[in-house]
């Protein structure tokens, strides 16, 4: 038990706090998801229209999110903009704003994938049955659009709880900073709690992000046509 | 005088430089079935589609039963009512089952009720032979199982005109018949349809006129006797020599030889 420090994890209030900084995390990441989904379908229905500059300007949105490290643009709005703009961003806050920056984009084109996957006919034969635009839209574009985005966009999430780990980095105590300061109080005493306190992280996180990728598979195998 | 259903005058349809249709006219009546055979690119399916208002068109003028059908006007989606079209790929809708993809626009669309449409939609699906399939998936059926499906769903409207857009095109042989034996039975109820079909013996038996269609022009049009057995131009001669093969070997010989 000494070796793996799971003593150290059991003493006082820490595992408390472990759970603590493991539900910032998930707060930071469904916060972000939600403002994702509402501002990436947004996104992804405006990136079907063919016009010229709206496509440009989004491939360069794009291109950005993926190219720039999430840690970077981290940097640049938590530090940056307090230089810059005289801003004092709360950490969480900051953080909140870039995994929403991140995930618009990246959700913007899961639903633009979606949304042009439908195929043509299917409009026409919505429209051969006497539907109007707006039924086609509700009952058979939107319906199918979804399941195919559902599954996606939970992948998503899992990927956003992990990139979490990264907030530590500009202050916001999450699961593995509660990690980190544990392993420093008790550095005397328990010299190799780090092996078993950060196995927990990795337990905890498993157990947060499983479930949900279970969810994503089993719907993708529900609604796979 | 016969009850005059669609009227097509001067009908033009061109994409961009491309002419499909030039000068197009029709008249069909009601209870009539009109096939409309032709080469590929001839101008049949964008015939349909102009129909149907799913395509703009350049000119003229496409009517049913007197109003204009023009895609860009308020009332299309309820003139497509009275207009069953079935498609070549089915085109059902994937996230519904086989009773939610017939009962769907009748009820939301024509608001009937909704006893009413499962009972009518039951009676439809028994008549094409698939009572057990009311609850599956439309990936769980073979291909002439969507497409009997897709003719029930645009039956269930009630439409004074059918559309088939080359029906049979994408099925295995073997599922050929049982689509066209829905058809033909709904031509013997005296349903009014027009049909593109490649099929010659289906089109002489389910029509009461062929249209021969080449180039966005009708080169022959007569009753299918006179049609298939003596055609008059040249072009249509030569189309229907496509559907035949002279003997190469000649087999009566061989066999009493060796006997």
């Amino acid at each position: 038990m000494q070796a793996l420090g799971i003593d150290v994890l059991l003493k006082g209030n820490n595992f408390i706090r472990l759970i603590d900084g493991l539900c910032t995390a998930l707060r930071i990441s469904l916060v972000s998801v939600i403002f994702s989904i509402v501002f990436g379908i947004v996104f992804g229905i405006v990136m079907t229209y063919k016009n010229t500059v709206i496509r440009v300007v989004s491939r360069v949105y794009l291109e950005i999110v993926r190219i720039m490290p999430q840690m970077v643009l981290l940097f640049i709005v938590f530090f940056g903009t307090t230089r810059m703009f005289g801003l004092n961003l709360d950490a969480e806050l900051a953080s909140i704003i870039v995994f929403t920056f991140w995930g618009t984009a990246e959700m913007g084109d899961l639903v633009r994938g979606a949304v042009s996957n439908i195929p043509k006919h299917q409009y026409e034969s919505s429209y051969a049955l006497g539907l109007n635009k707006a039924q086609t839209y509700f009952y058979i574009v939107i319906p199918q659009t979804l399941r195919r985005l559902i599954p996606l966009s939970i992948n998503l999430v899992t990927r956003m709880i992990k990139t979490t780990s990264l907030v530590m980095m500009i202050g916001v105590v999450e699961a593995l900073k509660v990690t980190q300061q544990i392993i420093e109080a008790n550095r005397m005493t328990a010299p190799n709690a780090a092996f078993g306190l950060y196995l927990t992280v990795f337990i905890l996180y498993f157990l947060a992000c499983w479930p949900i990728s279970l969810l994503a598979s089993y719907l993708e195998k529900k609604w796979s046509a | 005088m016969a009850d005059k259903l669609l009227t097509i005058e001067h009908l033009k349809k061109s994409y961009g430089d491309n002419l499909i249709l030039k000068d197009f006219n029709l008249t069909v009546n009601r209870g009539e079935v009109v096939v409309i055979i032709g080469p590929s690119g001839c101008g049949k399916s964008t015939l349909l589609r102009c129909i149907n208002g799913l395509e703009e068109i350049q000119g003229g003028e496409i009517k049913l039963y007197g109003e204009k059908i023009d895609r860009n006007k308020k009332n299309i989606a309820e003139i497509r009512q009275k207009i069953g079209m079935v498609f070549q790929s089915y085109e059902l809708f994937p996230h519904k089952t086989v009773l939610q993809n017939i009962i769907l626009a009748p009820i939301k669309v024509q608001k009937r009720s909704k006893s009413d449409v499962i009972k009518e939609a039951e009676y439809l699906l028994e008549k094409v032979g698939l009572s057990d399939k009311r609850d599956v998936y439309p990936r769980q059926l073979s291909g002439g199982q969507k497409q009997r499906v897709a003719i029930v769903r645009a039956l269930c409207m009630h439409p004074e005109i059918m559309l088939f857009d080359e029906v049979t095109a994408a099925l295995d042989p073997e599922m050929v018949r049982e689509v066209l034996d829905t058809i033909l039975e709904l031509a013997k109820q005296g349903r009014t349809m027009i049909v593109v079909t490649h099929e010659m013996s289906f089109a002489r038996a389910v029509s009461d006129r062929v249209l021969f269609l080449d180039k966005g022009e009708i080169i022959e049009e007569d009753i299918p006797e006179k049609i298939f057995d003596n055609p008059k131009t040249e072009r249509a001669r030569r189309f229907f020599h496509t559907f035949e093969y002279d003997a190469v070997k000649n087999h009566t010989d061989t066999l009493n030889r060796k006997v």
